[in-house]
């Protein structure tokens, strides 16, 4: 299970990576590094699983005593948890550049803004 | 042509990392020494049932103070980024004229907008006993701004009340890592309220009260960057 979760990620970071790297349209590249960040997030959420165990909640199902020995390990999920916000925030920041990219420019083509190449 | 060559090259050179690092993972068996601890002191230490909610509110709770110190700098520079197109606009702002959203589309909205709100605030305040929290309620509650934008993207949302929850619930969270360091072990520390019963909404010492606060601001923050991103829609 954990094993397909990770792979799925791979793969997304790769299809991320990909669509980055090919494609020329701001818009498109900032979808295509908003799929590579779920893929990162899903390996690091895979890297916490454990065979057997449960969500890091204690309840009924988990009592207190047991915990040690029944749940996996929270961290990553913690990890996870803070990377999903901030990458909204960067998400949103860079709608925001390119938006203002296609005023000064009037195009979302990364080829028409050389302004910083040499 | 050799452009898109390098590129499946390179793809193929990270793709073969990746599968080294994937077949070579083996998954532990035991909790690591970081993990057991919390496992082990959570729930006599803190209170809280969900141990991911104790590390990003105690353990680790200025680490998420940072977090949300991050994403009120987005918001800001999303605001200030946007903010400049939309004065040139203003002078030549034009009364626009759009379809009216539709019976089905006002009413749903109406309907679903409480709602939608009530569940994040409940997700907020529950997050010490389940899986949800402050960062998961503030999103839910963006998402009921979200929806009031797409469903009449004329409405107005008020800066000020945004900003002003915001700045509010900031201070609030800062206050009670403060308090934190005067009544209890350090900052941030959630043993100033009383634990309570394991397992009881009113439990977990500050934890709800801080989740609640980082809710609100992440809520308002979310909110602020959707309604500078419509704003910007040429109507």
């Amino acid at each position: 299970m954990a094993i397909i979760a990770m792979a799925t990620g791979f793969i997304l970071i790769l299809i991320g990576l990909f669509g980055a790297l090919s494609n020329r349209n701001i818009l498109r590249m900032i979808v295509a590094f908003a799929v590579a960040n779920t893929g990162v997030n899903l390996v690091l959420v895979a890297v916490g699983y454990m065979r057997g165990r449960t969500a890091p909640i204690l309840d009924d199902a988990v009592p207190v005593a047991e915990a040690a020995s029944r749940i996996i390990d929270p961290v990553p999920q913690a990890l996870v948890l803070t990377a999903i916000v901030i990458g909204v925030g960067v998400t949103a920041l860079m709608l925001a550049y390119a938006y203002r990219l296609y005023q000064t420019k009037g195009s979302l083509d990364i080829s028409k803004h050389t302004d910083l190449k040499w | 042509m050799i452009k898109r060559l390098a590129l499946i090259l390179l793809l193929a050179g990270i793709g073969a990392i990746f599968a080294g690092l994937m077949l070579a993972h083996v998954p532990d068996g035991e909790l690591n020494r970081t993990a057991l601890y919390y496992a082990e002191h959570t729930a006599q230490d803190l209170g809280a049932a969900n141990i991911v909610t104790a590390i990003i509110v105690t353990f680790r709770g200025l680490d998420t103070l940072g977090e949300v110190t991050v994403l009120f700098l987005t918001a800001a520079i999303v605001g200030l980024v946007l903010a400049k197109g939309k004065r040139k606009k203003r002078e030549a702002r034009r009364q626009p004229h759009l379809p009216p959203s539709g019976e089905l589309l006002g009413t749903g909205t109406r309907l679903l907008l409480p709602l939608i709100l009530l569940f994040g605030a409940y997700v907020f305040t529950h997050g010490h006993l389940t899986p949800g929290g402050g960062f998961q309620g503030g999103a839910i509650i963006a998402s009921a701004i979200l929806m009031a934008l797409l469903s009449n993207p004329l409405q107005k949302f008020s800066h000020r009340l945004i900003s002003l929850i915001e700045s509010t619930s900031g201070i609030a969270f800062v206050t009670i890592g403060i308090l934190g360091v005067l009544l209890a072990g350090g900052f941030l520390d959630n043993r100033i309220l009383p634990l309570g019963t394991f397992g009881d909404l009113f439990s977990a010492g500050a934890i709800p009260v801080i989740y609640t606060f980082v809710g609100l601001k992440v809520g308002a923050e979310f909110s602020s960057m959707l309604v500078s991103l419509s704003e910007t829609e040429e109507l």
